[in-house]
C-alpha cells in the first residue's frame, strides 16, 4: 500500500478539519475502554495469562524456523499447500495465479489487514476478479473506496447516517421507503446483498489471527460469522497470514485466546473461533476443495534478534489504538498506513523504512497506556524511542531540534553556564509578562503559545533563592 | 544510613528551578516535617529526559552521569515529579551496558530515588500533613508518576487529611494530558485537542483547583485553562499538602 506517513503533519491537520470523523472519533473510546476493564475485572488471573501469551509468543520467535517446518509438514499431511513469500509482489502474483488456476471471477474476503498490506483487492480487479468484502465494516469501507482506519473496526470512523446514505446510494435494487435508521437493519440489509455473494464465489480469501504448527491449523476469529460462510463455501479456501502467526500448539492457542478478545472487544471469547485444517476430506458435509496458505514475510524476519522483535508477539487486538489519547484525536488514516495508532507506530518504520514513516515513533507523549493495556505486554514506548535513536544516528533528526538539542546540550553539562542563562531567562520571561502571570506569545515558542498561555516564571530561580538562603 | 533523619538529596527538576521556585520550597517543607534532612546538590540541572526522547542517547548518558556523581553520597535522591524521577529511577541504568560500572553506579542511584509524595507515603510513613485548605479539588494522574513510579493512592491519601478539602474526581484523571515534553511543541494540534479534553474534563467537576504532581503537566493545563479564559486554577499538590500557598497560582498574574 503506498504510504502517506511522510506528509503525517498534514494528514493530522485535516484529520481536525473533518468533522465527520471527529463526530465519529468522539463516541469511540468510551466503549471499547470500559468493556476491556470490564472483562480484565472479571478474570483474575488476567495479568497472569498475559505473562504466559508473552511467553509462548517469545519462544515461537526463538525456534520460528522448526516450527515453521513443522507447521508447513501438517499442512501438506493434511492435503493443503504452503506458499511463502518475501514481498507484497510475490504474495500478490502468488494470489492472482492461484485464483486464476480456478477460473474465479468472483472472491469473497473475510477480514485481513495482510491483504490490505499487500493490495490484494486492486491485484484482484486488475486481473479481472471481483473481490468482495464480507465483514460489515470491510465492505462499508469498500463501497465508500476507503480504506480501514482501525484493525479490528474496519469503519470506525463512518457514522451510522453516513452508513445509511452509502447504502441507499449502492442498494439500489431494494425499496428506497425501506427504513435503515438503526443499526440492525443496517446490518440486517448487508446480510441480505452479502448472502448471493457467498453463494457465487469461485475463491475465498480469509486472514489468520493464528496458525498451529502442531496441526497445520489455520484460526479466525470473527463476531459475525462472515469469515466462515468465506472460506467453507468456494471451491478453495486461501489464507493469507504472516510468519509471526504461528504458535507451537493448540493449548497455546487457548491461553492467548484467552487474553485476545477480552483486550480487544471486552467479550470473553469472540462470536466465533474457526479453526481451518486442510481441504474437505471425503465425508465430510461441506468445506473447499483446496485449501492454500500464503505467508508473508514482507520485511518481518528482518526484525528477529532486534530490539523490535517485541512487536512480531502482536496479535492485532487494537487494545492500544483504543486506549491512545493521539489515536484518539487523529483517528486511523492520519498515520499514514496499513496499520495505526501504538502498534503501527513501530510497526509500519519496521516494513517501510523510518525514512519514511519517522514521524509516526515521534508523534507519542510516552504516556505508556499503550504498553498498560497490551495483552502481549509489548513495549511500545521503548521501541517509539529506539526510532527515535535511530533517526538522531541517521541524521533524521530536523536540523533544528539537533541544534536546539546540542545548544541545550552544551549548558545543560555545564551547572554554573546553566544557571546564568536560566537565571537570565526567568527573569526575561517574568518582565516580559509583567503582573499578568503568563504569556500568550512568545519568540520561537509558537507551538506551546498557539494554543495555550506560557505560565510565567516567578523571577529568581529556586537555586538562587536556596543560594540566597544560605542553604 | 540514618533511619530517623535520612539525608535526602533534593533534585530540584529544570522546570521547578526555573519557573516555579515555591514548589521546591514546598517539598522541602514536606520533608524536613517527615524528618528528613534535605539538602540541594550544585551540580544538578536536567534529568536528560529531552535529549533521552528525542533520541540522543549520547547527551542523555553524560547528563546522567553527570546527576549520579551529584546523588550518589545521599541515602535517597526524591524529585517533585514522577517524570523526572522515572528517568532517574527506571531509564538511567538503561543508559550504559550491562556489567558496566556506570551502569551498577545508576542502578545505585536508580533504588533509591523516589517522586516527592510516594516518597512520604510509602518510605517515611506520612499519613497526614498538617494544612488548610476550604473547597474543591480535583487531581490529575500524571503519565509517568502513575505508569513508571505507581503513584495514585499516595496524594490522594495526604490530600484526604486536609480538612476542609474535598476531592472531586474527573471522568479521566488517567488519561495524558498531551504535554509529552518537547511532543507538545513538535505536535502541537495533537498536543491541543488532548490538553483541551482535559481541561474540559476538569472544569466539569466543579473544582476550583486542579493538582498534579508534576510541573510539565501542570503548565500546559494552566497555560490552556488560561487560554480558555476559565476560573479553575492550577498548582503542584505539594503546594497544598505543604500549606504554601502565598505565590499565585500557575499562571496567575500578581494583582
Amino acid at each position: 500500500m503506498d504510504t502517506t506517513s511522510p506528509r503525517f503533519p498534514a494528514n493530522v491537520r485535516e484529520a481536525f478539519s473533518d468533522q465527520q470523523l471527529q463526530r465519529a472519533l468522539s463516541k469511540v473510546p468510551h466503549g471499547f475502554i470500559k468493556k476491556r476493564a470490564d472483562a480484565r475485572d472479571r478474570l483474575p488471573e488476567f495479568d497472569q495469562l498475559r505473562d504466559q501469551a508473552r511467553d509462548i509468543k517469545n519462544h515461537t520467535l526463538a525456534h520460528l524456523d522448526l516450527y515453521l517446518e513443522h507447521y508447513v509438514d501438517k499442512v501438506e499431511a493434511a492435503g493443503g499447500r504452503v506458499h511463502f513469500c518475501t514481498s507484497a509482489d510475490e504474495a500478490r502474483a502468488t494470489i492472482i495465479d492461484l485464483c486464476k488456476g480456478l477460473d474465479a471471477s468472483t472472491v469473497t474476503k473475510g477480514k485481513t489487514m495482510i491483504g490490505e498490506e499487500i493490495d490484494i483487492n486492486e491485484a484482484l480487479e486488475a486481473a479481472g476478479i471481483t473481490p468482495v468484502e464480507t465483514d460489515l465494516g470491510e465492505y462499508i469501507i469498500q463501497l465508500r473506496h476507503e480504506r480501514p482506519s482501525h484493525i479490528i473496526a474496519p469503519a470506525v470512523h463512518v457514522n451510522k447516517d453516513q452508513v445509511e446514505a452509502d447504502f441507499r446510494r449502492v442498494h439500489s435494487h431494494l425499496p428506497p421507503d425501506r427504513v435503515l435508521e438503526e443499526a440492525s437493519s443496517l446490518v440486517n440489509e448487508a446480510r441480505q446483498v452479502l448472502r448471493e455473494k457467498y453463494l457465487a464465489a469461485d475463491v475465498g480469501i480469509t486472514g489468520a489471527n493464528f496458525l498451529i504448527a502442531e496441526t497445520g491449523t489455520s484460526i479466525i476469529v470473527t463476531n459475525e460469522g462472515n469469515g466462515d460462510l468465506t472460506q467453507t463455501l468456494p471451491k478453495a479456501h486461501i489464507v493469507l497470514a504472516t510468519i509471526e502467526k504461528l504458535v507451537p500448539t493448540l493449548e497455546d492457542v487457548s491461553t492467548i485466546l484467552r487474553v485476545l478478545a477480552r483486550s480487544a472487544t471486552g467479550q470473553e471469547f469472540s462470536s466465533y473461533t474457526t479453526l481451518s485444517t486442510g481441504p474437505r476430506r471425503s465425508g465430510d458435509p461441506d468445506g473447499p476443495g483446496e485449501y492454500h496458505v500464503v505467508i508473508l514475510d514482507n520485511g518481518r524476519s528482518r526484525m528477529l534478534d532486534t530490539p523490535f522483535q517485541h512487536m512480531l508477539r502482536c496479535i492485532r487486538c487494537g487494545a492500544c489504538l483504543n486506549h491512545c489519547p493521539v489515536y484518539q484525536a487523529i483517528g486511523g488514516h492520519a498515520y499514514g498506513w496499513v496499520y495505526p495508532g501504538p502498534m503501527g507506530s513501530v510497526l509500519t518504520p519496521s516494513l517501510i523504512g523510518i525514512d519514511k514513516a519517522g514521524h509516526l515513533p515521534n508523534a507519542s507523549t510516552f504516556c505508556g497506556r499503550c504498553e498498560e493495556v497490551c495483552p502481549m505486554r509489548i513495549p511500545l514506548p521503548s521501541m517509539m524511542r529506539h526510532w527515535r535513536e535511530r533517526q538522531f544516528e541517521r541524521h533524521l533528526t530536523p536540523q533544528t531540534v539537533r541544534w536546539g538539542l546540542g545548544v541545550w546540550g552544551f549548558f545543560a553539562r555545564r551547572p554554573p553556564l546553566y544557571r546564568l542563562l536560566t537565571g537570565i531567562g526567568a527573569r526575561a520571561l517574568k518582565t516580559m509578562a509583567g503582573k499578568r502571570g503568563r504569556l500568550n506569545s512568545v519568540p520561537m515558542a509558537g507551538g506551546w503559545t498557539k494554543h495555550r498561555d506560557l505560565p510565567a516564571p516567578a523571577g529568581k530561580t529556586f537555586m538562587a533563592q536556596w543560594k540566597a538562603r544560605g542553604r | 544510613m540514618s533511619t530517623t533523619h535520612p539525608r535526602v538529596g533534593l533534585f530540584v527538576t529544570c522546570l521547578v528551578d526555573m519557573m516555579r521556585p515555591s514548589v521546591g520550597f514546598a517539598a522541602v517543607k514536606l520533608l524536613e516535617k517527615a524528618g528528613c534532612t534535605v539538602e540541594v546538590p550544585e551540580a544538578q540541572t536536567c534529568c536528560g529526559q529531552p535529549a533521552y526522547n528525542t533520541g540522543d542517547r549520547r547527551t542523555a548518558a553524560d547528563l546522567a552521569l553527570a546527576t549520579i556523581a551529584a546523588f550518589e553520597p545521599y541515602d535517597y535522591v526524591v524529585a517533585p515529579s514522577g517524570s523526572c524521577g522515572g528517568m532517574i529511577a527506571k531509564h538511567y541504568p538503561l543508559l550504559f551496558a550491562e556489567g558496566s560500572p556506570e551502569r551498577r553506579r545508576a542502578e545505585a542511584v536508580a533504588a533509591k530515588t523516589h517522586e516527592l509524595i510516594s516518597f512520604l507515603t510509602d518510605v517515611m510513613g506520612v499519613t497526614a500533613v498538617e494544612a488548610a485548605y476550604e473547597g474543591k479539588v480535583t487531581y490529575h494522574d500524571s503519565c509517568s508518576g502513575l505508569r513508571e513510579m505507581q503513584v495514585k493512592a499516595q496524594p490522594r491519601r495526604l490530600l484526604a487529611s486536609i480538612k476542609g478539602l474535598d476531592l472531586v474526581e474527573m471522568g479521566e484523571p488517567e488519561i495524558c494530558c498531551g504535554f509529552g515534553g518537547t511532543f507538545c511543541v513538535k505536535y502541537p494540534d495533537i498536543s491541543n485537542d488532548m490538553v483541551d479534553k482535559k481541561a474540559s474534563d476538569a472544569e466539569a467537576t466543579g473544582a476550583g483547583l486542579l493538582l498534579a504532581g508534576d510541573l510539565g503537566c501542570l503548565m500546559n493545563m494552566a497555560g490552556k485553562l488560561k487560554r480558555r479564559g476559565s476560573k479553575l486554577q492550577a498548582r503542584h499538590v505539594a503546594e497544598v499538602l505543604a500549606g504554601d500557598l502565598s505565590s499565585p497560582a500557575i499562571g496567575e498574574g500578581e494583582e
